[in-house]
């Protein structure tokens, strides 16, 4: 702190790429090597460790995806959960019902985007408590899916994985990364497009200024309901392609409250991914992880009660929440109601 | 504050019953349109709304014994209910009642068990104070997490619901197994009857200590030094902190207040109704005190018919089950819908008319504020 009277030095722009980016480029170099070294000891559990992080973290990542753009127009979305589980729930029923699976996901990602104009409703129109509107939706979509879920309906079958040619034959990721079901891609791509269209676009722009400063951004002829309307909308969507990932993709049949509280998890790795989509995915992956782990554990000879492993990425959770929420920079008008002059 | 203080001042004229009309009328209609939607939804699914609603009335007060049922169903949802609704008072969502309240319940169960040679009315008492302490622990940790680190207790109460789910299922299928008779089912084996809550005639001794709590409760919050300093905490920390109050403090506090209920609801269930733990006997009684706590309007007294209401469906819905041949779960959506319209309460108000009743609004935390 001596130094912050001097006039900035020069720095070459390695040093300010080191800078900025030193500590996540030590991290990822040190991932990739244990990853390689534990590949030389067992291959197996290695490539299944791998595989199963990325199948964890997808619909972790899509529910960070949907928290954070409605955040970054400033609208709290604790309704996750229940975007999720409705949505893994109707493209289930579309399912049972038609056996077409690409129709089954779009009415997932309907049913998301529905549930999403429920809370861009309440929040924005209504200015209910964004938290308990979360919460509405929450437990309307377990009451909901817990009355009309009848056991012993059957699915017709689920999302395959599609092998990219030779791409799928690499050690370690090419199982992992280029032999996966459709929306687990599509996550990939999602991550993508969020990230530009927040950072690089128009509407990026516009939405980060409403979730910073709504009123200049008023000021300034952008219509504040209609960014946080459309972003809550197209959260909700995300959210329920992340039900459908569990119900179509991952496990191929639903269970009642089958989500096991994925969309709130979903919210600490946006906020440890400090509200950003690239930062989101790298702390999916380790929550991923943390699950891979104990999917391993619980196959391995320990002597740990199943218990106390289960409760391992909710334990991560707090950890990861009490330690960096202080330190990440919270959008300035999130979570409250705008209210027109 | 200027805002909220003019509006109480406001509402402060006119009648008594005018004020408590315009207090109970929307949750009125807010619990009428829920059954009107619910009959709805019943008629899609290919039921008779009206045999299904009646027969849900006849389970629940169809018998002296059917209300002893209601009653029994909504001591713990009082409790479970308080614990929400004193949390809100300090701008805290406790959603981790749930786990309080398992915490309660398996470690009542674990002191009913365990402790022997007691009189009945002193190892009851213990049994429920330890149960009840439990959860109040529990819960001081998302209060000091939220207190000192700014990790929001929406998220770190639920992800402690998880965790108290694994831990409660460990002890009852680990350590404090009952094996008597072969035994294999995860549960603590049965507490001694010197630790039961009695039921006489059809009342259920928990039902009247549900009430007392209520009033404790409200004596707490609007006759004395800390329920000020709550309730100024929840209306603004900022001012509560330039007006000398320890605002951490009483966010633990709060919390610790919060989860003594909750946990005290789980261990009046074991003591008065299951007579062990067993692991998924409690499940959902901490959620339905969100519900009870918003259709309560987070005030004690309002607290009480809520939970009656909530606890009428749960008593009655087995009958409709039975009877009407209509899955149970409906109850849960018929919930849901109910929290829905109370707390957009906009809706509601166009509907029926009715004036803003300027009560105190619920103000939670965001993610960066604490």
């Amino acid at each position: 702190m001596k130094n912050t009277n001097q006039l900035p030095t020069e720095v070459s722009p390695l040093q300010r790429f080191l800078k900025r980016w030193g500590w996540t480029l030590a991290m990822v170099l040190g991932v990739i090597g244990i990853t390689i070294w534990q590949y030389q000891l067992n291959a197996q559990a290695t490539e299944a460790v791998v595989a199963s992080t990325i199948r964890q973290s997808t619909p972790l990542v899509l529910g960070a995806l949907c928290g954070l753009l409605g955040e970054r127009s400033a609208v709290i979305n604790i309704g996750i959960e229940g975007q999720m589980l409705l949505g893994a729930f109707v493209g289930f029923l579309v399912n049972v019902w038609t056996g077409n699976l690409f129709l089954a996901v779009l009415a997932a990602v309907l049913t998301g985007a529905v549930m999403g104009l429920l809370l861009a409703y309440m929040s924005v129109t209504l200015k209910m408590d964004q938290i308990i509107g979360g919460t509405v939706i929450n437990i309307l979509a377990l009451g909901l899916t817990g009355y009309f879920y009848q056991v012993g309906m059957v699915t017709q079958g689920k999302l395959q994985p599609i092998p990219l040619g030779p791409l799928a034959n690499i050690p370690i990721i090419g199982p992992a990364i280029f032999n996966n079901p459709p929306i687990t891609y599509a996550t990939f791509v999602l991550v993508i497009v969020v990230h530009y269209v927040l950072f690089y676009t128009k509407w990026g722009l516009r939405t980060r200024a409403v979730g910073e400063h709504p009123r200049a951004a008023d000021t300034l002829g952008v219509d504040v309901f209609k960014i946080r309307y459309v972003n809550v909308i197209m959260g909700g969507a995300i959210a329920g392609l992340a039900g459908a990932f569990l119900t179509l993709e991952a496990v191929g049949s639903f269970e009642r409250a089958m989500t096991n509280g994925r969309g709130f998890v979903a919210l600490a790795v946006m906020i440890f991914g400090k509200f950003t989509p690239l930062g989101a995915w790298g702390a999916a992956l380790l929550f991923g992880f943390a699950n891979a782990i104990q999917t391993q554990l619980q196959f391995a000879d320990i002597q740990i009660p199943h218990q106390f492993i289960g409760m391992l990425p909710y334990l991560l959770t707090i950890i990861v929440l009490s330690g960096f929420v202080g330190r990440t920079r919270v959008p300035a008008a999130d979570g409250v109601p705008y209210e027109k002059e | 504050m200027d805002d909220q203080a003019e509006k109480e001042m406001s509402t402060s004229s006119g009648s008594w019953l005018g004020r408590l009309w315009r207090t109970i009328a929307v949750p009125l209609a807010a619990v009428l349109l829920a059954m009107l939607i619910g009959a709805i939804l019943l008629a899609i699914s290919g039921a008779d709304p009206i045999k299904a609603y009646s027969a849900l009335f006849d389970g629940a007060f169809g018998s002296m014994k059917a209300f002893g049922r209601t009653l029994a169903k909504a001591t713990p949802l009082i409790f479970s209910g308080l614990a929400v609704a004193f949390a809100f008072k300090a701008g805290l969502f406790n959603i981790g009642a749930q786990g309080q309240l398992l915490f309660g319940a398996l470690v009542s169960a674990v002191a009913g068990f365990m402790i022997h040679g007691l009189p009945p009315f002193l190892h009851a008492t213990l049994a429920l104070l330890i149960g009840a302490s439990a959860g109040a622990l529990y819960a001081a940790i998302p209060g000091a997490l939220k207190a000192y680190t700014g990790a929001h207790e929406v998220i770190t109460t639920i992800m402690l619901n998880y965790v108290a789910i694994n831990i409660t299922d460990y002890f009852a299928d680990g350590p404090f197994k009952d094996t008597t008779g072969g035994n294999i089912v995860a549960r603590t084996p049965e507490i001694l009857d010197s630790a039961r809550i009695p039921t006489i005639g059809n009342i259920p001794l928990g039902f009247v200590l549900a009430v007392l709590a209520a009033v404790v409760v409200w004596w707490l919050l609007w006759h004395t030094t800390l329920g000020f300093e709550i309730r100024t905490v929840g209306l603004s920390p900022h001012a509560a902190k330039y007006a000398g109050m320890k605002v951490a403090f009483t966010v633990i506090l709060t919390m610790v207040i919060s989860g003594f209920l909750a946990g005290a609801g789980g261990a009046i269930e074991t003591q008065g109704i299951v007579g062990r733990y067993q692991p998924g006997f409690n499940a959902g009684l901490g959620f339905d005190g969100i519900t009870i706590a918003l259709l309560g309007k987070t005030h004690p007294f309002g607290i009480i018919p809520a939970a009656l209401l909530i606890g009428a469906m749960k008593a009655g819905a087995s009958t409709m089950q039975f009877d009407a041949g209509v899955a149970k779960e409906i109850t849960d959506v018929i919930q849901a819908l109910m929290l829905f319209f109370v707390t957009a309460d906009m809706i509601v108000r166009k509907l029926i008319h009715a004036r803003d009743d300027g009560g105190e609004k619920i103000t939670l935390s965001g993610w960066g504020q604490q």
